[in-house]
């Protein structure tokens, strides 16, 4: 087992969860008033209107994705009667159409971004780094669904080999040959995604945590009191 | 009854002579920043004319406050709770930032650099949103006085049902200034767009805010309030509204606007209101019962068990002696000639406006009309500024609701006329509009010479309340890094310690002490 390896499968993966936890910490604690989404609708919303729904909506759908292949073991899908075949097109088209919709959603997002003067001024740098990951992590996972599982006659069996190793880092006991003898590109892609995760806390990505469905059961109006602080509804 | 305290605005617009001295006290007290370049929490607009943002009063575009579902109950227009968490990523509704306009400077280093030379250099305008050089073609009141409304005003929204009856022939042109803030609604779909819960409603005085750290900057109550009084921090990405200067307030401080206004067509002053009532008033079936309705829900502070209730639910007493001394229960509620602007939004706005009635003075001396009341009646009807169109901004489209306001206000001129003028005390002018002669004379003093201290009655915030307030952090609606602060304005700090004010000699210009009222 080389140094190389110990750091890109235990170290970077605990340094970057790490950071992902303080930094989430650090930043609720202090920038509750930088914690936005930070759109820039106001500016542009006709490329907008379709391309941030699209991706966005991607997106959830491949976070839902990967939820179950990271998590759900080979031996519970077994367990309750679904085929792996079955599980693998499942799996495969219902990733390539999230996939394809987020793809078209953020390059109409990037296209607007690079071509409207107005919203490229409010780019920050954070937010150009968080764009190049995205678009890689993206980009190689669009590449993971269709080439290497759902238009190929010998699909990669990730489930027996990232996601054993994924697992195994929360139970403290690292499985790095699970995730050494795996395909290359899904080893660039977790490898990115640990950036990705690190860098979280730090960019406005943490507009996600802010979906607000508590909305749903509040009250229309609400008040509070200048001296009280309540928050109480009508 | 839930009896609670609203601070409330009055606007004479018979008064106001669109100088716009309002916008620019405001602009350089709460919105000099980046991010809000574009932002007037007070404007001032023609009318008629397209107003800020462009046709901002049509809701069949813009989708902002509220509508009745079909079994008649109160629903956001822009559409209900689903619908907005499933379009968060787009709004549909949100303006665009040329909608307002495109804020702009100029490069007044060319100026200033420039070699000696025989041409005059001149500063070009450069966009603030890209700060590339720009051609202006539009910006927050580009139709002033008119201008070029021979283009633009026949698409002012209110103008729709009436096209015929106007002319837009310059001899013939109709038009008076209409100054905006936010209403500080009773019933703001502003906060009930809002899905982060942000927004609120102060229970103690009903100024509506957003809390800076709760806003995460989805936009709805941007779209959602109809009158366009939330505006987007292109900057930090946040909400910002105008805040009816609630460190003034507290201090018994009339807001920026009010305390500069040249024209002193402005008065602040409380009216209580029943909080339970609210919902029931705000969907009677009929727009044209809004106004009644509104009015049916504030209490009469003179009223032995609305004192009572009052005490019970903790408004201090010296707040009940003011509001039995509030201008604007005079104006809107004891005599009616205060109206709200647009009450079919179905908001409850709590900002107030004597339609304007200068127009009939000029026809009437054209014309020869002496001060008699009949014929003050009769030329109130046959005035420049169309009913109907005052009624589409003030009434939901009544005309009775106008004319009558419009008698009330020409009959306090003609009795104030014969008594300076002809030193004769008329008694019969003031029972045909349902008022008493000695109301005539107060409202008179009110609105023509309109003293300080009848304009502003305003309580002061219960400092030892406040000691705790200070302890309260995130209740303040802009004191941020690069807000403009003056949520600490309660506790006199010294002015060194305040973001907005760079040093205590910058240019001789003391904002905090203005704020503290310490000029007047
Ligand atoms: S006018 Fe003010 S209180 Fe009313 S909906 Fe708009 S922002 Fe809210
Ligand atoms: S300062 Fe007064 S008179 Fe001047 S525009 Fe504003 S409201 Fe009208």
């Amino acid at each position: 087992m080389s140094a190389g390896a110990v750091f890109l499968w235990v170290i970077l993966p605990y340094v970057a969860i790490a950071t992902f936890l303080v930094g989430h910490w650090w930043r609720y604690r202090t920038g509750q008033f930088g914690w936005t989404s930070g759109s820039t609708q106001l500016m542009e919303r006709k490329i907008l209107g379709w391309a941030s729904p699209m991706f966005h909506y991607g997106a959830l759908a491949a976070v839902g994705g990967h939820v179950i292949g990271l998590m759900v073991p080979v031996a519970f899908t077994d367990a309750v009667g679904m085929k792996e075949n079955t599980y693998r097109w499942f799996a495969a088209i219902a990733g390539a159409v999230a996939g394809a919709v987020c793809v078209i959603g953020l390059c109409g997002l990037i296209y607007r971004r690079a071509t409207n003067a107005r919203v490229r001024r409010t780019t920050s740098r954070t937010d150009l780094v968080v764009y190049a990951l995205i678009a890689a992590l993206i980009g190689l996972g669009v590449w993971m669904t269709f080439a290497i599982n759902l238009l190929t006659s010998s699909p990669y069996d990730y489930r027996s080999s990232m996601s054993l190793w994924w697992r195994s880092l929360f139970t403290l006991r690292p499985n790095i040959s699970a995730a050494t003898g795996a395909n290359t590109v899904y080893q660039v892609h977790a490898i990115l995604a640990w950036g990705f995760w690190a860098l979280f806390p730090f960019s406005r990505l943490v507009h996600a945590w802010s979906m607000p469905l508590q909305y749903i059961g509040r009250p229309w109006i609400l008040y509070r009191s200048r001296y009280a602080q309540a928050g109480r509804g009508r | 009854m839930k009896v609670r305290a609203q601070m409330s605005m009055v606007m004479n617009l018979d008064k106001c002579i669109g100088c716009h001295t309002c916008s620019v006290t405001c602009k350089q007290v709460w919105t000099n920043r980046p991010g809000t370049e574009y932002v007037w929490f007070n404007n001032v607009e023609t009318k008629p004319g397209l107003g800020y943002p462009k046709r901002w009063e049509d809701q069949e575009q813009y989708r902002g406050g509220w509508t009745l579902d079909r079994k008649g109950k109160l629903k956001l227009k822009g559409g209900g709770k689903i619908k907005k968490l499933t379009s968060i990523f787009a709004n549909p509704d949100l303006p665009l930032i040329d909608d307002y306009y495109e804020p702009w400077t100029y490069d007044f280093e060319t100026v200033v650099n420039a070699p000696l030379s025989d041409i005059d250099p001149v500063a070009r305008p450069h966009s603030q949103l890209t700060g590339k050089p720009t051609e202006i073609t539009w910006g927050p009141n580009w139709d002033e006085g008119l201008a070029g409304s021979q283009e633009t005003a026949m698409d002012d929204p209110l103008l729709a049902d009436m096209q015929e009856q106007v002319r837009m022939a310059y001899e013939q042109a109709f038009m008076f200034f209409l100054p905006r803030i936010c209403e500080h609604c009773l019933n703001p779909s502003c906060v009930a767009s809002c899905p982060s819960g942000a927004m609120y409603k102060r229970e103690e005085d009903g100024i509506v805010l957003v809390d800076q750290d709760k806003c995460r900057g989805w936009r709805f109550c941007v779209s959602g309030c109809p009158y366009k009084k939330v505006y987007f921090n292109h900057s930090t990405g946040k909400a910002e509204k105008c805040t009816m200067c609630f460190p003034r307030i507290e201090q018994g401080q009339p807001t920026i606007c009010s305390e500069t206004c040249v024209g002193r067509i402005r008065y602040l002053g409380l009216v209580l209101y029943d909080a339970d009532r609210i919902e029931e008033a705000a969907s009677v079936p009929d727009e044209k019962d809004l106004l009644d309705s509104q009015i049916s829900v504030f209490l009469d502070p003179d009223d032995p068990e609305v004192i009572a209730a009052a005490r019970e639910e903790g408004i201090p007493d010296d707040w009940m002696e003011h509001a039995r001394r509030s201008p604007v229960y005079d104006l809107a509620v004891r005599w009616r000639v205060a109206l709200p602007l647009h009450p079919e939004f179905r908001t409850m706005p709590m900002v107030w406006y004597v339609p304007p009635l200068s127009p009939v003075v000029s026809t009437l001396e054209l014309d020869g009309y002496e001060a008699d009341p009949d014929d003050i009646f009769g030329a109130i009807d046959s005035m420049r500024i169309p009913q109907q169109y005052l009624a589409n901004l003030l009434s939901a489209g009544d005309v009775g609701v106008i004319r009558e306001v419009l008698h009330k206000l020409g009959a306090m001129r003609a009795y104030m006329r014969k008594k300076e003028v002809l030193g004769e005390h008329d008694e019969e002018i003031a029972p045909q509009v349902g008022m008493t002669s000695a109301e005539l004379e107060r409202m008179y003093k009110l609105l023509a010479i309109a003293n300080y201290e009848d304009r502003y009655v305003i309580p002061q915030a219960h400092t030892e309340q406040g000691a705790e307030m200070m302890k309260e952090q995130g209740s303040c609606g802009l004191d941020f890094d690069g807000g403009p602060g003056n949520c600490g304005a309660v506790e006199a700090k010294p002015a060194s310690s305040s973001p907005i004010v760079p040093s205590a000699d910058d240019d001789g210009f003391d904002l905090i002490k203005i704020l503290q009222g310490g000029k007047r």
